[in-house]
Order: C-alpha cells, then sequence, then structure tokens
C-alpha cells in the first residue's frame, strides 16, 4: 500500500525530477553560462582597470550577473509545468504544495550554484584576483546570496507563469527584492577581497543571513496562494 | 467566494474630494506666497512643503496596501483588495511626488540630485514595488487569483522594506557625504512650522480623499 | 476502515470571475461505480472532475473522496488518478521517468518495478525509455493513463481520455477500463462517445449549464443506447457551448 512522502522527501523527489530534467535538456543550463561569462567578460572590456583597480570591481561586476544570470534560470523552473499541465500531476499527488516550492527552490538552488561554481574562477582569473582567497571569500557569500535570490524567485516564477507577461514579470516582481542581497553581498565580498577582517563585513553578512532566513520562510508559506484553485 | 453584500455604489466625486483638494490649494499658495523663505536655501526650500508630506502621506497609503494584503489573505474579503488596489494607485502617484520634488530640491541644495538620503531611496523602492504590484494587476486574469497574487506580494513587499531600509542607513553610516548644508528635520519657526503641519495636514485629507474616490469608482465598475 | 461510499459532491458550486461554471451538483457514488458524463462544451464537466481532483476550490460544497474532504487532507489524493486531454509528463524525460515519478510522488514501494507493470498493462513496454517528446499524440495518451494508475487509485477520473486515440488505442483502453471496473476501481468518464461511455458505466449522467440534468442507472439489460442518444440531443440541442 502506498505510503504519501514527508515534506522534505516530497521536496527532494521533486527536486532530482527537476534537475533530471535539466539535464536532458541542458539548454538552459549552457545559455545562463554562457550569458554570464559573456557579462563578465564585457564589464572587464567596459571598464578601464588601469583607472580602477579590478579588485574593487570584481565584487560589483560578479553580483549585478549573477542577478540577471539566477533569473534567466528562474524563468523555465515553472515553464516546464506550465508545457503540458505537469504541474497538475504535481497537485495531484498527496504532498504538501510546500513540497513543490521547497523541491523547485532547492533545484534552482543547484543550477545557480552550479552556473557560479565555473563563473567564480572565471571571474578570479579575468579580473586577477588572489585564486583561493577568492573562492574561499566568495563562495559561502556567493552561497547565502543564492539561497535569497533562489528564495524569492522561485515564488514569484510560480506567479509569473500564470500571468500574461511571464518574462515582464519576474525581473519586475524580483529586482527589488535582489537589492538588499546584492548590496549585502557586494559588501562584503569587498571586504574580505581587500582581506580586512571578518568583524568589518559582519554586519552586512547579518543582513545577508537575515534576508535568507525572513523569506525562505514567508515564500513557503505564500506559495500555496500562488497556485491556481 | 460570494460577497456577504453587494457595496453601495456611491458617487465618485464629492464634497469630501474638493474640500481636500481646497485644502492642499490652501497650503500650497500658504508655502509659495505666504511663508518666508529660509535663509540659507531661498526659494528652493519651499519645495520641502510638498516633498516631505507627499512622502509621509505616500507612506499612509502604501500601509493600507500591505494591512489590506494581509486583511485579504486572512478574511477572503473582496474589499480589502479593493482597498489596496485604490491605495496601491494613490500611492503610486504621491511616491511619483516624492521622487520629482527630492531631486528638484536637493540640486540647489546639495549640489546633486541624488543621494543616499534615507527617505529619497527608500521611497524609489516603494516606487517600484508599487508599480510592479500594479502591473502584476493587470496581468492576471482570473479574479480571486489576481487578488491572491497581489496580496503575497503586498505583504512580501512590506517585509522587504525593513531590509532596505537598514541597507541604506548601514551604508550611509559608512559612507558620509560631504554635505555643504545641513537642512534636516526643520527646527522652524513658528510661521514655516504652521506653513508644515498644515501641508501634512492637506497631503493626508487628500490622500485618504483620493483612496475612497478610486476604492468608489472600483465598487461600481464591479457592480 | 473502508467505506462503501467512494466519491460524494455535496452542493459543489464554482464560479471564475463571478463566471459560474459548476451550479450546486450532487452525487454519491459507491464503490465500482462508473459515471459516465456527457454534455455540450462549456457545461462544466472538466470544471466538475477537477473539483473532484481537489484540484479546485469549491466556492460552497464539498468533494468527498472516501469521505474526506480532498482539500483539507492532502493524503486523501493519493485515492486519485486523473488522466485529461493534457498529458501532464516532461517530454524531455522518458516513459519509464515519468511514470516512476509519479509513483514516487504518492509513495508506491519499489517505484521501479511499479512503472514497469503500469506501462505493460498498457502496452508500452516497448516505449519504457523513449523520452515522450518523441511518442506519438496516442502514445503520450497512454502514458498518461499508466501514470494515473502506477498508485493504484480507488477512484479514477478521466476527462476525454479517448481523445487522440486510434482504433486500437480505443479499444486497449477501453479493455483496460472494463477490467479496472470489474477490479471494484470508481470511474467518472467524461467522453463524447455515447456508445462508449454507456458501455461501460453503471450510471449515465448529463450535464448542462453547470448541473446535472439527468442521471440515470443502468437497468439490467444494459442501457439502450439509440434512446439516451435521442434524449441527449434533445436536451443538449438547445444549450451549445
Amino acid at each position: 500500500m502506498a505510503n504519501p512522502p514527508g515534506l522534505f522527501t516530497a521536496a527532494w523527489i521533486i527536486a532530482r525530477k527537476d534537475l533530471a530534467v535539466e539535464l536532458r535538456t541542458r539548454s538552459a543550463f549552457l545559455s545562463v553560462l554562457v550569458f554570464t561569462l559573456l557579462a563578465i567578460a564585457t564589464f572587464f572590456f567596459a571598464w578601464d582597470a588601469t583607472a580602477v583597480a579590478s579588485i574593487d570591481l570584481a565584487p560589483g561586476v560578479l553580483w549585478v550577473t549573477f542577478t540577471f544570470a539566477g533569473l534567466m534560470g528562474l524563468q523555465r523552473s515553472f515553464g516546464m509545468e506550465a508545457q503540458d499541465r505537469a504541474i497538475d500531476a504535481l497537485l495531484l499527488a498527496p504532498v504538501e504544495r510546500e513540497a513543490i516550492y521547497l523541491g523547485k527552490a532547492l533545484a534552482n538552488l543547484v543550477f545557480v550554484g552550479a552556473v557560479l561554481a565555473i563563473a567564480l574562477p572565471a571571474l578570479a582569473i579575468l579580473y586577477n584576483l588572489p585564486l583561493l582567497v577568492a573562492i574561499t571569500a566568495l563562495g559561502p557569500v556567493a552561497a547565502l546570496a543564492a539561497i535569497g535570490l533562489v528564495a524569492v524567485g522561485t515564488l514569484f516564477s510560480s506567479m509569473a507563469v500564470n500571468t500574461r507577461l511571464a518574462e515582464l514579470l519576474l525581473p519586475m516582481l524580483s529586482l527589488p527584492f535582489f537589492v538588499p542581497i546584492v548590496m549585502a553581498s557586494s559588501q562584503v565580498s569587498t571586504r574580505l577581497l581587500a582581506g580586512r577582517p571578518l568583524e568589518e563585513a559582519m554586519p552586512w553578512l547579518k543582513i545577508l543571513i537575515a534576508f535568507d532566513l525572513v523569506f525562505v520562510v514567508a515564500c513557503t508559506l505564500a506559495f500555496p496562494y500562488t497556485l491556481e484553485e | 467566494m460570494t460577497e456577504s453584500s453587494p457595496a453601495k455604489p456611491g458617487p465618485v466625486f464629492d464634497w469630501f474630494l474638493f474640500l481636500a483638494v481646497a485644502l492642499v490649494a490652501t497650503a500650497v499658495v500658504r508655502a509659495l506666497a505666504f511663508t518666508p523663505y529660509e535663509i540659507a536655501q531661498g526659494a528652493a526650500q519651499k519645495i520641502y512643503y510638498i516633498h516631505v508630506p507627499a512622502a509621509l502621506s505616500a507612506y499612509l497609503a502604501l500601509g493600507i496596501v500591505a494591512v489590506m494584503s494581509v486583511m485579504f489573505l486572512w478574511l477572503h474579503d473582496p474589499r480589502a483588495d479593493r482597498l489596496a488596489l485604490a491605495a496601491a494607485e494613490v500611492g503610486l502617484l504621491f511616491t511619483t511626488v516624492v521622487l520629482v520634488t527630492g531631486p528638484l530640491w536637493a540640486k540647489p541644495i546639495w549640489g546633486t540630485w541624488w543621494s543616499w538620503d534615507m527617505r529619497l531611496n527608500l521611497t524609489m523602492f516603494l516606487w517600484f514595488l508599487t508599480a510592479a504590484y500594479l502591473v502584476l494587476r493587470g496581468a492576471v486574469d482570473d479574479e480571486a487569483m489576481r487578488a491572491r497574487f497581489c496580496a503575497v506580494l503586498g505583504i512580501l513587499a512590506a517585509l522587504l522594506i525593513p531590509f532596505i531600509h537598514l541597507s541604506v542607513y548601514l551604508f550611509r553610516t559608512m559612507h558620509p557625504e560631504p554635505i555643504v548644508l545641513q537642512p534636516g528635520p526643520p527646527k522652524l519657526p513658528a510661521e514655516m512650522l504652521y506653513t508644515w503641519i498644515l501641508g501634512v495636514v492637506a497631503f493626508a485629507v487628500l490622500c485618504v480623499a483620493l483612496i475612497r474616490a478610486r476604492y468608489r469608482l472600483e465598487v461600481n465598475r464591479d457592480a | 476502515m473502508t467505506t462503501d461510499v467512494a466519491v460524494r459532491a455535496v452542493g459543489l458550486e464554482k464560479s471564475f470571475s463571478r463566471r459560474p461554471a459548476v451550479r450546486g451538483v450532487d452525487f454519491t457514488l459507491r464503490r465500482g461505480d462508473c459515471l459516465a458524463l456527457f454534455g455540450p462544451n462549456g457545461a462544466g464537466k472538466t470544471t466538475l472532475l477537477r473539483l473532484i481532483a481537489g484540484l479546485l476550490k469549491p466556492t460552497a460544497g464539498a468533494a468527498l473522496l472516501r469521505e474526506v474532504d480532498v482539500r483539507r487532507d492532502h493524503r486523501a489524493r493519493g485515492a486519485v488518478g486523473f488522466v485529461s486531454h493534457q498529458s501532464m509528463l516532461y517530454p524531455p524525460l522518458t516513459a519509464l521517468e515519468n511514470v516512476e515519478f509519479a509513483a514516487r510522488l504518492a509513495g508506491v514501494p519499489s517505484p521501479g518495478a511499479a512503472a514497469r507493470t503500469a506501462l505493460a498493462s498498457l502496452q508500452l513496454s516497448a516505449l519504457s525509455n523513449i523520452e515522450v517528446r518523441k511518442l506519438s499524440r496516442g502514445q503520450q495518451q497512454r502514458v498518461s493513463v499508466a501514470r494515473a494508475l502506477v498508485h493504484d487509485p480507488a477512484v479514477l477520473l478521466l476527462d476525454e481520455p479517448y481523445s487522440g486515440l486510434d482504433e486500437g488505442g480505443s479499444q486497449a483502453l477501453t479493455t483496460l477500463l472494463e477490467s479496472l471496473r470489474d477490479k471494484g476501481v470508481t470511474m467518472i468518464l467524461v467522453t463524447h462517445n455515447v456508445a462508449e461511455g454507456l458501455a461501460l458505466s453503471t450510471l449515465a449522467a448529463v450535464m448542462l449549464d453547470g448541473t446535472l440534468a439527468r442521471m440515470d442507472t443502468r437497468p439490467a439489460t444494459g442501457f439502450d443506447v439509440a434512446a439516451f442518444a435521442s434524449s441527449y440531443r434533445s436536451l443538449a440541442g438547445g444549450h451549445h457551448g
């Protein structure tokens, strides 16, 4: 006799399915990755690295690029469910609605993480950052930023897919929410890359962590309201 | 969900609205013609009598949006949704006034159009969030879904504001600006204070009147 | 504790933007009943089915599966299988992967084996490892049926399941539904094919403008298809969607 999975097990099953679909097509991942690398390179050429130290530019470039790349990745999250009304199958399953949100958010996190795993070293190389410092400093910050981005973006992606202006609406809704993430991440990264002690970055780090906590909870709770009923 | 009783359609333009407009006109005229110039800032300072009251009224309107969003999700009452819509549109109007008058005041006084001023930056965010709210409204066809989505956005936006506030504040304290003058919260002499208070009250009354009128317009449309 | 009542609609109502789609529907189905639901386009049949499946929230009334309100208990949804004219599949995944995912999410033990069995029951074993996007419409429809059946639902809701199926596919589906009915699965079948619907069903209903205009029980001798068809035509005559 079937025993329906609990919240986190169901979320994991859904996340795996999302990643399986992504691996099978790969088109979204590749286009986001290429966009990210192109953007990093374009910013590099746009700024005169002799006028401003590249180590000061790098964090800003990273976080702006990360934001727009994240948005591109989030578009596909609920897009894949709309195609043949696969979302109905998810809604018919004997699992809580919140599991759908958590599962998709998790898959989006892996997606964004995979893009960052390639983009970060690329950034470090192009902007001549001390590679090890860059990865140990920027890596965890990127992880925290990604959590916030994905939490908010997954929710708005669910809303946007039900509207007429989906491609416009997702950025319009999400970007105001991304700003505190970008600001905080940028401030923390700049200090860490400059070799400042962690205490100096703490206030910004706290904002980032608080944002993640508040919005993961709020978006999980709000998610059922974004579904058709 | 069926409405418990249909809202009674009422006149959109009524005496209250006209009174509010008259009040604002009075306040503006008083500010421009009957209030002394401030010594250091000159004529530009007079924008202050519009800028700050508009900001306070904008916060009032958008506060209503946030509260009505919670009300809607809690009670599923379509009236809460209608009131939120009315308040959002009025809020957009007032935030636009703030964003236009702000730089107009800042340039002669501070020498720059924009700065890390708390109010200005916070208001800019409110403008974007309110615009997003109204675009979202226009993009969803189903009534029930539209109301639900906007309520979710309203609540999330309310949660976002403290973070914006904190971020801007933190940035400011780390980057003190070289300001020539410090036109902070005014220690205004009596004449100016009365004008300022009149402005705040007048704009608040106009805000409420406009929301009321817009709400009635929406009720008439739905009926 | 098993109850004999499988599906109960109690005063079901649903409106979209104040346009009513379902206006007060009541019926009771016992275990093993098969209700064939006919009606012109726009009558509210799909909305009714979605209400019973728990996909939509009623504006009034309730849909009960084995006496449990589907909207209040998410685990109750495990008793339902739903087939619609959209496949609810992920095109980049294979037939087997799609059905296995559904099995996993329903908590079926040995989801892989269950998926294979479900596909076999629809003669799809040979196509298991082909991506759904490469299958024909009819084949996709059959995979969708497999997906709906993999968790052995007690209640099966079918919204025009024959659309897109050729002669052989339709025949196979009818045979499958007959065997399910005989096993005690309760079914609601929305179809435009009067003969096929009446052959399978124990109850026949016509839906018009959001309500059930009639509900007939199968006589011992079976439904008189011609009589039903002509009375359906006259009922539906003035109600084109």
